[in-house]
C-alpha cells in the first residue's frame, strides 16, 4: 500500500524547508525541465502529492512529484517555467541546492482502484502529476484492469516525457493516445482536444476509474466527456490547482469553497467539486 | 483554563491594581486596552492608570468615536479596531533564515517565542475568537509552532460586558456576552454609583492563585445578581442582530444571487474587514534575499483574501472581481469555515461593521439575500 500523509510525522517547523541536493537535471522542452532531488532522509510518497520547492532568495511553490513512488530516496519534480520562481528553479544545475519541504496533500486512489480499468488523462504539464500514477500501474500491473493514458498538448514542441512516451507506446496491454492542438504536416499522431480520444480507448464504463489533470477547463470539459461515456462521477479524480503558501492548511490561500486544495486535495473526488467548478471565480 | 467553577469573589479598583502587579510579578507582560489616536487600543500596561477610565465608544457602520462617560469604569466600552490575534498571530514574523556557505545552505528557524502574555479585558467574543484560531493553527496535522508557543503560555483576564456595542451581534453568534469559558480570570465590573467593584470568577488554578494573591472577598448573593443583571442588559442591547443556524445552506446555495453584484459596487476592497476581524488566519509569505544573495530570509504577514495577488496562479487571478472576493469573504466565514473547522467563522464582535470605510453591514448583507432566497425560487 502506498504510504499516506498521516504515516508521517509533522516536522517541528514545518515552514522551515530543507536544503537538497538536485541529482540530475533534464530539459524536457523550451519551457519544462525535470530535476532529481536527494532527500536528506527517505521522503514516501503517494502518487499525486507535491512538494513546496524553494529557489534559494526567491521563493517557493508546489510542484507535484512527478517520479517513482517505489524510490523514496529521490524526488522527481517535472516543471514549467512560467514565473519567477519556476525560472529560477529552471537555472539549477546538478549539485545545487533547492528548499524542499513535504510531500503534502492527498495523491491518486491508486489502492482504490485495484481491480478497475483506469483511465489517466492529461493536459500538457498535467502529464508530470500523472506520471507517478502511471509507473504504479506499470509496476502492478496485474491488480488494475485495462489501462489507458490520454494525452494532450499545444504542439509537438511542447510535448513532454518524449522517450517515455514511445516506450509506453509499444508497452503491451497499455493504451496511449496523444493529442496535440495545433501541429504542422510532420505531425502524424491526433490534432484536438484529448476529449474526442476517450471513444478510441477500450474500458468498461461501469467498472472505471479516470483520473485528470490540466487545465482546470481541460478538467471540466473531460469529466463532463467521462460521466457522457458513463462513468461514474464518484469514480472520476482530479488534481486541482491554486495558489499557495503554506501547503499546510494555515495561508487560506488555496480554498475552493469548503475545501482546501493542499489537504483535501490536490486529488479531488469528482463529485465532491463538480458543483463548485460550475461558479466562476469560486 | 475552563468554565468558571466555584463561588465568585469581589476585588475593588486597588484589587484589580494588586492582581495586575501580582501577573507582571509573575513574569507576564500585561496587555491591556489603553486609549491611543482616539481608540481604544491593546498595549503593554503596568497599572490601572493605564486603562481607559471613563472613556466608551460609539460605533456604527463606517464608524467609531471615542466619548467619555458619566462615571469611572475602565472597561465601560466594547471592543475596539483591535483584537488580541494582533499577539498571538503576529501581522508580521520572521519564519526562518537561511544562509549560504559555497555550494550549499542551512535554514534556521525562527526560535519559538518564549514570551508569557496576559491579555487583561478579553471579551466573550475575542475568547471565542481564540478557540476559533486555535483549530486554524495548532488543531490539525500541522501545528504553527509560534502560536503554540504564546497560546499556551498566555494568561487571559476576561471581562463581561457591561455594554453592547452599536455593531455588536454576539448574542446571535452565540458567542456571548457571558464569558463561559476559557479564561483564567473573569471579571464584571459593578458601578452602582457609589462605588466601583469587580465581580471575579476564577476558570483555572493558575486564576486562583492569583486571585489568592489580592484582597477580595466572597461576594454576597446581591452581587452576583448585579453581575447577572449585567450581562443581561448587554445581552438584550446588541446594536445588530443576525439569524445564523442556517447561513451555511443560504449562503452557499446563493453563490449567483444579484446581491453578490450590488455589494460590489460599493466594497473597496481596501481589506479592512479581514485585518480586524478577530478569526482572519490569512497569511502570505516573503522571500528575500540580501544584496550579496549570500543570505536570506522568509517573512509571513497577513493577507487578505481581497487582493488580487492572494488568488493568482499563472495566467491569472481565480477571483479577479470585487464581487468574487466578497463573496469569498463573507461565505467562508458565516458558511465554509463550518464545514472546514466545525463552527461558524464569526463571533459577532462588529469590528468589520464599524471599521468598513463605506459601512458594509455582514448582518444586513445576509438579510438581503435571506430577503430574495434565489435557490427558494425568489426572484431579485
Amino acid at each position: 500500500m502506498p504510504p499516506t500523509l498521516k504515516a508521517c510525522t509533522p516536522p517541528p517547523y514545518p515552514m522551515a524547508p530543507s536544503m537538497t541536493p538536485v541529482t540530475r537535471f533534464i530539459r524536457e522542452s523550451a519551457e519544462v525541465f525535470t530535476f532529481d532531488l536527494a532527500p536528506e532522509r527517505a521522503t514516501p510518497f503517494t502518487p499525486g502529492q507535491f512538494n513546496m520547492l524553494y529557489a534559494f532568495g526567491v521563493g517557493e511553490i508546489p510542484i507535484s512529484i512527478s517520479g517513482a513512488a517505489d524510490a523514496p530516496d529521490r524526488l522527481t519534480h517535472t516543471i514549467r517555467a512560467v514565473g519567477p520562481v519556476s525560472a529560477a528553479l529552471g537555472r539549477l544545475k546538478a549539485g545545487d541546492q533547492v528548499g524542499l519541504r513535504g510531500p503534502f496533500g492527498v495523491g491518486w486512489p491508486v489502492e482504490e482502484a485495484k481491480g478497475f480499468d483506469v483511465l489517466l488523462i492529461g493536459g500538457g504539464i498535467g502529464l508530470a502529476p500523472l506520471r507517478p500514477a502511471i509507473y504504479w500501474l506499470l509496476r502492478h500491473r496485474a491488480a488494475y484492469g485495462r489501462v489507458g493514458v490520454l494525452y494532450g498538448a499545444r504542439t509537438p514542441d511542447d510535448l513532454i516525457f518524449v522517450s517515455e512516451l514511445e516506450e509506453w507506446r509499444k508497452t503491451p496491454d497499455f493504451q496511449l493516445r496523444v493529442a496535440v492542438e495545433r501541429a504542422g504536416p510532420e505531425w502524424t499522431g491526433d490534432v484536438g482536444y484529448v476529449t474526442p480520444l476517450l471513444s478510441k480507448l477500450r474500458y468498461d464504463p461501469a467498472d472505471a476509474i479516470a483520473m485528470i489533470c490540466g487545465p482546470e477547463v481541460m478538467i471540466r470539459a473531460t469529466a463532463l466527456a467521462l460521466e457522457d461515456a458513463g462513468i461514474a462521477d464518484s469514480r472520476i479524480f482530479v488534481s486541482m490547482e491554486r495558489n499557495m503558501k503554506c501547503a499546510i492548511g494555515h495561508c487560506g490561500h488555496c480554498q475552493f469553497g469548503p475545501l482546501f486544495i493542499c489537504k483535501d486535495g490536490p486529488v479531488h473526488r469528482y463529485d465532491r467539486v463538480r458543483d463548485l467548478l460550475a461558479y466562476r471565480e469560486l | 483554563m475552563a468554565k468558571a467553577d466555584e463561588a465568585a469573589a469581589i476585588i475593588t479598583v486597588e484589587g484589580l491594581q494588586d492582581l495586575l502587579q501580582a501577573i507582571r510579578a509573575g513574569g507576564y507582560r500585561a496587555i491591556g486596552p489603553t486609549v491611543q489616536n482616539q481608540a481604544i487600543v491593546y498595549d503593554d500596561i503596568e497599572s490601572v492608570e493605564d486603562l481607559p477610565r471613563g472613556w466608551t465608544d460609539e460605533q456604527d457602520g463606517g464608524r467609531y468615536r471615542l466619548a467619555k462617560r458619566n462615571d469611572d469604569a475602565l472597561f465601560g466600552y466594547s471592543v475596539g479596531p483591535q483584537s488580541w490575534k494582533k499577539f498571538l498571530h503576529a501581522p508580521k514574523l520572521r519564519l526562518w533564515t537561511a544562509e549560504r556557505d559555497g555550494e550549499t545552505a542551512s535554514v534556521t528557524p525562527e526560535p519559538s517565542p518564549t514570551d508569557r502574555l496576559a491579555f487583561i479585558g478579553v471579551r466573550a467574543c475575542d475568547i471565542r475568537a481564540i478557540e476559533i484560531q486555535d483549530r486554524v493553527l495548532v488543531g490539525d496535522l500541522y501545528v504553527d509552532p509560534h502560536y503554540k508557543a504564546l497560546r499556551e503560555r498566555a494568561l487571559i483576564v476576561a471581562v463581561n460586558c457591561g455594554q453592547a456595542g452599536g455593531t455588536c451581534f454576539c448574542v446571535s453568534m452565540h458567542a456571548g456576552p457571558r464569558v463561559e469559558q476559557g479564561f483564567d480570570l473573569a471579571l464584571t465590573e459593578l458601578l452602582d454609583g457609589t462605588e466601583q467593584i469587580f465581580l471575579v470568577e476564577t476558570g483555572s488554578d493558575e486564576g486562583r492563585a492569583l486571585l489568592a494573591q489580592v484582597p477580595h472577598r466572597l461576594a454576597s448573593s446581591r452581587e452576583v445578581e448585579a453581575g447577572e443583571a449585567v450581562i443581561e442588559h448587554t445581552a438584550s442591547s446588541m446594536g445588530r442582530e443576525m439569524r445564523s443556524d442556517d447561513l451555511n445552506e443560504l449562503l452557499m446555495s446563493n453563490l449567483e444571487h444579484p446581491r453578490w453584484d450590488e455589494v460590489a459596487t460599493r466594497c473597496l476592497s481596501c481589506t479592512n474587514c479581514t485585518l480586524v476581524c478577530p478569526t482572519c488566519f490569512c497569511t502570505s509569505v516573503e522571500d528575500v534575499s540580501d544584496l550579496s544573495g549570500e543570505r536570506a530570509e522568509r517573512w509571513r504577514r497577513w493577507d487578505s483574501c481581497f487582493t488580487m495577488d492572494f488568488s493568482y496562479i499563472h495566467g491569472g487571478s481565480v477571483r479577479a472581481s470585487a464581487k468574487s472576493r466578497y463573496r469569498q469573504w463573507m461565505t467562508h466565514k458565516l458558511a465554509t469555515w463550518i464545514d472546514q473547522f466545525g463552527s461558524s467563522g464569526c463571533v459577532g464582535c462588529g469590528r468589520c461593521i464599524t471599521w468598513c470605510p463605506v459601512g458594509i453591514d455582514i448582518t444586513e448583507e445576509v438579510r438581503a439575500i435571506r430577503g430574495c432566497d434565489t435557490s427558494a425560487g425568489d426572484w431579485p
